[in-house]
């Protein structure tokens, strides 16, 4: 088992004013390296989780420990370095007038030399692909691009964990897809741990582990493979399985006798495919 | 009510250093009582596009027709507000755009604001939260104490107060979870069929146009790349994933197995029960 990166245990939080728990007793733990997907319907309290996660929100009880800190208003500092996010919208997380300032905004708050900084900028955007766009306007760029500058500004300030808030809803295919290959290719590379909220499924099954909240609660935690095995329950929970899964079914229905289990539909092909050269 | 656009052209900034063509040669029609799907990338000119469907931009160039009204390149044009009535627009994350201390007076607000008295104003608010399947009840909370499905409800509630003839929808499920949008479009799609609303969906979601359109408007750089049914759109797939573009979960899925082996079907599959069926007639055929 890889190390303990993130420990929750007990979360409960409730907003002012409201009378239910956003969470209501909420442990799990994350480690070291995975990518971890959490899904839930819309006031599940998945993006409060992130609020958590981050500091921006303290639970009423129960404890956050991230790499053997506890997170508290004192050290929440000292965590946010460990941690970046990405949020949802593209439009709302610019600060610099050009790519190259914004990223280095973060850099300058953490009062990072000149030298490190257009350093650490111009390695960030490479990585991102986005180093042929240092001085254009964020708002010019598509908003792939826009999340891939994001996450630039995440990376330059070398976090442990990665978090991102639904940050492909409102991209387009091909944007999302981009979005995603660049944080994959960062997982690979630097170990990053991710923490991806979202109510993409498609995504979710590419995760290593995911989670599944319901009204405030944790309802399930597994790999994609035991979590999407729930088919009915999740979509009474108001989400929705893979599409290879609801082929698989389909096609059983119809009396093609392939297997259970296909989370991509690369698989299902190829199950098809064996199943074909046998007739 | 039908709307035309004749060979549309539109620039932003005209004669600035900034001037950027965002459409050309635009020539599409949307005719009375049908279901429309306008689909591209960021940046294809489908939100400019949308934007001339009630008036909001005028052309640089052409003519629009909207109804019995003709929006015409350098011509000043008076009195637009029946247009806006007739043709409502719902645009991404509506409810942003609640303000006001109750349900009610926000959804009587677009009404009122066309010349509707206060009570009928009222009538037209308790139809149009039952159109969008909410409770009376509703009516007398504050738009924020509103969970977010609600709220989103409350604001298209909002745009049919106003008793459109025509809908234009940008992108209505943006950023709801999976049983939200199912609902959401379902419902669009129920008021098409039962009260005859022309309905425009401007979206990115290939699934929702080939499932509910009649027709599918495909943009790009600025312009009509495609047009026809999702049967005639998705007959050639390849071309769509050549720009970029993506293709409903069956066809892709369909795309890939018939590659692997080596058959064709002989029409896209737009649903997964023509799918299923599809394939288990090619297993069947087998090996030969």
């Amino acid at each position: 088992m890889r190390k303990k990166l993130v420990s929750l245990s007990n979360i409960i939080f409730k907003y002012e004013g409201q009378s239910r728990n956003a969470l209501d007793d909420v442990s799990f733990d994350i480690h070291q390296g995975e990518w971890l997907a959490i899904v839930g319907h819309n006031g599940s309290g998945k993006s409060t989780l992130a609020k958590l996660l981050n500091g921006l929100q303290f639970a009423n009880s129960g404890t956050i420990t991230i790499n053997d800190q506890r997170l508290t208003e004192e050290s929440v500092w000292d965590v946010r370095r460990k941690i970046g996010m990405v949020f949802q919208n593209p439009d709302n997380q610019f600060v610099g007038t050009t790519v190259q300032d914004d990223v280095a905004f973060g850099l300058e708050n953490a009062g990072v030399s000149q030298q490190v900084m257009v350093e650490r900028v111009h390695g960030a955007l490479n990585k991102v692909k986005m180093n042929a766009f240092l001085n254009q306007e964020p708002h010019h760029l598509s908003g792939g691009q826009k999340q891939r500058v994001a996450i630039a500004g995440v990376i330059a300030l070398q976090p442990d964990i990665i978090i991102l808030d639904e940050a492909t809803s409102m991209l387009d295919p091909r944007g999302r897809e981009e979005v995603l290959e660049t944080v994959r290719e960062l997982k690979q590379e630097n170990e990053i741990t991710v923490i991806s909220i979202t109510h993409d499924l498609e995504e979710a099954a590419k995760a290593d582990r995911m989670i599944v909240m319901n009204q405030g609660r944790l309802y399930r935690e597994g790999t994609p493979q035991d979590i999407f095995e729930l088919e009915e329950e999740l979509i009474a929970l108001g989400l929705d399985i893979p599409f290879s899964v609801k082929l698989t079914k389909e096609l059983q229905k119809n009396g093609v006798h392939v297997v259970d289990g296909h989370l991509t539909e690369e698989e299902l092909v190829k199950d098809l495919c064996e199943l074909h050269s046998m007739m | 009510m039908r709307i035309t656009l004749d060979d549309v052209e539109y620039r932003y900034q005209v004669n600035t250093p900034f001037e950027h063509l965002a459409l050309h040669d635009v020539n599409i029609s949307m005719e009375q009582g049908t279901y429309t799907a306008i689909i591209g990338h960021t940046g294809s000119g489908k939100s400019t596009l949308l934007q001339h469907l009630n008036a909001l931009l005028k052309p640089t160039k052409g003519r629009v027709f909207i109804g019995d009204r003709t929006i015409e390149a350098g011509r000043k044009e008076k009195a637009l507000r029946p247009i806006r009535q007739k043709v409502g627009i719902v645009f991404q994350f509506p409810e942003h755009q609640l303000f006001d201390e109750t349900v009610e007076k926000d959804i009587c607000f677009g009404p009122m604001n066309f010349g509707v008295s206060e009570n009928d104003a009222k009538q037209l608010a308790r139809k149009a939260i039952a159109q969008v399947g909410l409770s009376e009840e509703i009516l007398v909370k504050s738009p924020f104490d509103l969970s977010g499905g609600q709220m989103r409800r409350v604001a298209i509630a909002g745009v049919l107060a106003m008793e459109p003839e025509v809908l234009v929808l940008d992108e209505p499920t943006a950023g709801l979870d999976p049983r939200g949008r199912k609902e959401i479009m379902d419902m669009f799609y129920e008021l098409h069929k039962r009260e005859g609303i022309s309905t425009i969906l401007v979206t990115h979601s290939m699934e929702d146009a080939a499932k509910y359109a009649d027709d599918i408007i495909i943009m790009h750089q600025g312009t009509v790349f495609k047009k026809g049914t999702p049967q005639e759109i998705f007959s050639d797939p390849e071309q769509l994933l050549e720009l970029g573009l993506d293709v409903p979960d069956t066809v892709r899925f369909q795309l890939k197995l018939q590659k692997e082996l080596g058959v064709r079907f002989d029409h896209p599959c737009l649903n997964i029960g023509d799918l299923a069926i599809e394939i288990d007639k090619a297993m069947k055929r087998g090996n030969r």
